[in-house]
């Protein structure tokens, strides 16, 4: 059951991506394009997105429990810290620059798009140089 | 130097109304996660959970999800007939270091726009707010120097 809802999550994850347009990085930058090719969507899809989960979330709160019966894993972490300011700012400067991040390039690595796969597989190994350096700091 | 740094845009259309549709399916996916397993759709932190996972339960629904996104162009085709695709001009090394930079970024700074952007400012968390504002203005700036400093 829990394979079943984490396949349709996804699969509505990625539809909300292409109805959107928000797998064309070109739509992400142009967002940022203040003072050039200015394209507003994706106020509007993260209005969208927000609205529905504001709710949702009330809603799943509320009933205490998920449809499984199980708990909620939530974040625990709450203090704003440095590695979450500085991750912050080298997300924010690296989807400046290439305008994917990897929900909006998934769907395209299923279309078998071969610079997004290049791109998907460079952010997996960016994830696993932060692993390597915390583990290396923490000796 | 200029292969890596060629930022030339294409133009996009303003699509209000799809673009709202197009949220709510995201919206409805978070939703989703959450009332029926209890987990944030933060895609960064399920992939990268796939690497870290302790045992194959936890590996499993993230996996589901991420085969969930990379099915999902299929059935868009099946209803549509088009099949998603863009012709992006990054070059291969754009595409390697903005990779490996969102990749540090969103790991770094637990998690990225499905995360924080949404799911995070969704429940109200500080450090989901204080992210979007940072990666959001980043963004910004970067795209103004790289399309208006230093030109495409």
């Amino acid at each position: 059951m829990q394979l079943i809802i984490s396949l349709i999550a996804g699969i509505l994850f990625g539809l909300g991506m292409i109805i959107s347009g928000m797998f064309n990085p070109y739509k992400v930058l142009n967002f940022f394009d203040i003072l050039g090719s200015f394209d507003a969507s994706m106020i509007f899809v993260m209005g969208g997105a927000l609205l529905t989960t504001l709710i949702g979330f009330q809603i799943a709160k509320k009933r205490g429990k998920t449809l499984t019966g199980g708990v909620f894993h939530l974040p625990t972490k709450v203090d704003i810290d440095k590695n979450l300011v500085i991750g912050a700012a080298i997300f924010g400067f690296g989807w400046g620059i290439i305008g994917f991040c990897p929900g909006s390039a998934l769907p395209l690595v299923g279309a078998g798009n071969v610079k997004v796969i290049i791109f998907i597989a460079s952010f997996i190994t960016g994830g696993y140089l932060v692993r390597l350096m915390n583990k290396a700091r923490a000796r | 130097m200029e292969t890596i740094f060629n930022f030339t845009g294409i133009e996009t259309s303003f699509t209000p109304w799809l673009s709202i549709i197009g949220g709510g399916f995201i919206g409805l996916s978070a939703v989703l996660l959450m009332m029926g397993i209890g987990r944030i759709m933060g895609i960064s932190g399920i992939t990268n959970g796939i690497f870290t996972s302790a045992n194959t339960q936890d590996r499993s629904w993230r996996l589901a999800v991420i085969f969930g996104i990379m099915l999902s162009p299929w059935l868009y085709f099946l209803f549509s007939g088009k099949m998603v695709n863009i012709d992006i001009n990054f070059t291969t090394p754009q595409l390697i270091i903005g990779g490996l930079i969102v990749g540090i970024g969103a790991t770094l700074g637990g998690g990225c726009t499905s995360g924080h952007g949404i799911c995070g400012n969704a429940r109200f968390s500080s450090r989901s707010i204080v992210s979007t504002l940072i990666f959001m203005s980043v963004a910004l700036i970067t795209v103004y120097v790289t399309r208006h400093v230093i030109g495409g």
